[in-house]
């Protein structure tokens, strides 16, 4: 049987002083860990749940953004014409040429400005995202000079809430709605009508069409058919996968956050090394002694190890305690492919806290290693001779 | 005579500090009989710990034989030699080495750990050990609510916990007071005559040393005898 747990615990409880200052350089590392992958989950969040399975998006071919690109309004046509298109009960196509800009707004209780997508879309766009909800006023009617914004947007930005007028280009658009997307990736944009907005923004083109397969299954089939119209010279996939690359701009914060951690992780690392390192040589005698009485090396490593361990989980429970708190809220920042505001919430999941607590973990058993190792191979008769 | 316990033939053992070569045992033979009570003296640095250690299986000589019970244990790997130390050898210290954070009872318990005893057995083997050195109504105190000649007797209970045959004591009573002493003193010797147990004590203290068979002499490498090894000395009691 190994040395009892009960060892450790009263060790750390006698050591409470260098106990509590480890706990807290733990608790402090881990809930910065939490922190940042929160921001990295949330921002993943807001964009990879972004569509429908069926839909498809058609871009023209080589750009990687809606703003980036342009479909003309004959090569829209063309594409109606292609079979696989899910049709809606009068048998038209269910396709939506949509107009994307980029405006400047300002941000609430400052004097920075930021971009915001306007999208401009027909009734068929609005159908096409049924996760899209009003939460306040009404839809807009078309070409009468009415938006609708999402709530974070609105929540965010100056001039931007229900009844407000908004500068749209050349035009202004009253605010008659607000709506909330989900979480999705439209939570962070201005919905107006198709024929509105490229008015107002002196557009002649789409920037994209989207638009719905017969079903999952035959949807890859319409996106080869697509690009076989080599002359119209698009680019087409589904929907998910198009905003699934998005996210590509939650990859900085997740690396820097990775980062921080792991530059913190290794200073908390040296701090419990330290703890550790003091510890053992704190109860040299006693090592000797649970050695003499037969307690193998590797019991004695084993003991420290999880000792180290022990401390280190109290220090992530409490670190992921400390993080909770900034759960849910909602903050925004550069979707770096697209420039525009991406708003998005810090995002605790279950999967995170029970990373930060294997990551602790980790943290108590690599900074327990070395002091434990050296407790294990003391020379017994040299370790009972200390005082 | 009587059937051998420890046998130690040509044992040397040196430290190296630096480059220097510091000799402590020189060929040193050995022969201890089963049930003996030995005194081992000498001058401080003369090299008893250092012998006593060899014989408890927690040090090795650079060369000799150190045969216990017919088996030479410097033969053994370092698992297999705690493993012995375990079933074998009960340690008593000059500075008790109790572990602090734990009570009298888990300090009794400890050796029992390495053993297969259920718990029920375990509490009847300590508290057995207990009973024995007086104190089976503080097995819930920690060393630290315990006086010196208390702590003596609690480490006295964790080695003979097990039922070892050899027991080992350095210097048990160089940090009590005489009365406390006196009273270490009779229980190890109690030990011995009672639950015949061979035991091999450290100490400078002639008056400690008085109540063994027998007393043998460290000095500069070599052992000589007092008054003839293996007999039970005049001047005890
Ligand atoms: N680990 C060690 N390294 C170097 N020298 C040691 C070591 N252990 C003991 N010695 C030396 O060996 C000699 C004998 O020590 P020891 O057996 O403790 O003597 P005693 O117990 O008789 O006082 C001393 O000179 C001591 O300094
Ligand atoms: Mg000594």
């Amino acid at each position: 049987m190994a040395i009892p747990l009960k060892y450790n615990l009263r060790n750390l409880i006698v050591r409470r002083v260098s106990t509590l200052m480890t706990i807290g350089t733990i608790a402090l590392v881990v809930a910065v860990f939490v922190a940042l992958m929160s921001l990295a989950n949330g921002l993943n969040s807001s964009l990879v749940e972004t569509g429908s399975p069926e839909n498809v998006v058609i871009l023209r071919d080589g750009a990687q953004t809606e703003m980036q690109s342009f479909v003309t309004k004959e090569a829209f046509q063309v594409i109606q014409t292609i079979p696989g298109i899910a049709r809606d009960t009068q048998g038209k196509p269910i396709a939506s040429g949509e107009v994307v800009v980029l405006i400047n707004l300002l941000r609430r209780g400052d004097i920075s400005a930021s971009n915001v997508t306007v999208r401009g879309v027909s009734e068929t766009g609005v159908a096409l995202r049924p996760h899209l909800k009003l939460v306040g006023g009404r839809m807009f009617r078309p070409d009468v000079g009415e938006a609708i914004v999402s709530r974070k947007i609105a929540d965010r930005f100056q001039g931007a809430s229900l009844g407000d007028e908004l500068q749209l280009g050349r035009r202004k658009f009253a605010v008659v709605g607000i709506f909330d997307a989900g979480g999705t990736g439209f939570d962070s944009e201005i919905w107006s009508d198709v024929v509105g907005v490229s008015d107002a923004f002196d557009r002649a083109s789409y920037s994209s069409v989207l638009l719905r397969a017969e079903n999952v299954a035959t949807r890859d089939q319409l996106v080869s058919r697509i690009e076989a119209e080599q002359r119209l010279k698009l680019e087409s996939k589904s929907e998910l996968a198009y905003y699934e690359e998005q996210t590509s701009a939650s990859g900085p914060i997740r690396g820097l956050g990775i980062f921080v951690a792991i530059i913190m992780g290794i200073g908390a690392c040296f701090g419990g090394m330290n703890t550790m390192y003091a510890s053992v040589a704190y109860r040299t005698r006693e090592i000797g002694t649970l050695r003499a009485l037969g307690f193998s090396k590797l019991s004695i490593m084993t003991s420290f190890v999880i000792e180290s361990m022990i401390l280190a989980l109290i220090g992530g429970v409490i670190g992921c305690l400390l993080a909770l708190p900034v759960n849910g809220i909602a903050t925004g920042t550069m979707n770096f492919r697209t420039f525009s505001e991406v708003a998005f919430s810090f995002r605790i999941t279950p999967d995170l806290l029970l990373s930060a607590l294997v990551f602790s973990l980790l943290l108590g058993f690599i900074g327990g290693l070395l002091p434990s190792r050296t407790a294990a191979r003391m020379p017994i008769t040299k370790a009972l001779r200390e005082i | 005579m009587a059937d051998t316990l420890i046998n130690l033939v040509r044992v040397t053992k040196h430290y190296r500090r630096d480059t220097i070569d510091i000799p402590v045992l020189d060929n040193i033979d050995l022969e201890i009989s089963r049930g003996e009570f030995l005194a081992l003296m000498g001058p401080s640095g003369s090299g008893k710990t250092t012998l006593l250690n060899l014989i408890a299986g927690i040090d090795k000589p650079n060369s000799g034989r150190v045969v216990i019970d017919d088996k030479d244990i410097t033969k053994l790997s370092e698992q297999q030699l705690a493993k012995w130390r375990a079933r074998h050898v009960g340690f008593i210290f000059q500075l008790y080495n109790l572990i602090p954070v734990l009570s009298a009872y888990e300090n009794v318990e400890l050796p029992l750990l390495l053993t297969s005893l259920s718990k029920s057995k375990r509490r009847e083997h300590v508290m057995t050990a207990l009973s024995v050195v007086g104190l089976e109504d503080r097995e819930r105190h920690y060393p630290r609510q315990l006086s010196g000649g208390q702590e003596q007797r609690v480490a006295i209970a964790r080695a003979i916990v097990t039922d070892p045959t050899l027991l080992v004591a350095d210097e048990p009573t160089g940090d009590l007071d005489a009365k406390s002493a006196e009273e270490i003193l009779d229980l190890i010797k109690r030990l011995n005559e009672e639950f015949h147990k061979t035991i091999i004590m450290v100490t400078h203290d002639p008056r400690a040393a008085s109540h063994a068979h027998a007393i043998i002499h460290l000095e500069k490498g070599v052992l000589s005898k007092s008054g003839g090894v293996y007999e039970v000395p005049a001047a005890h009691n």
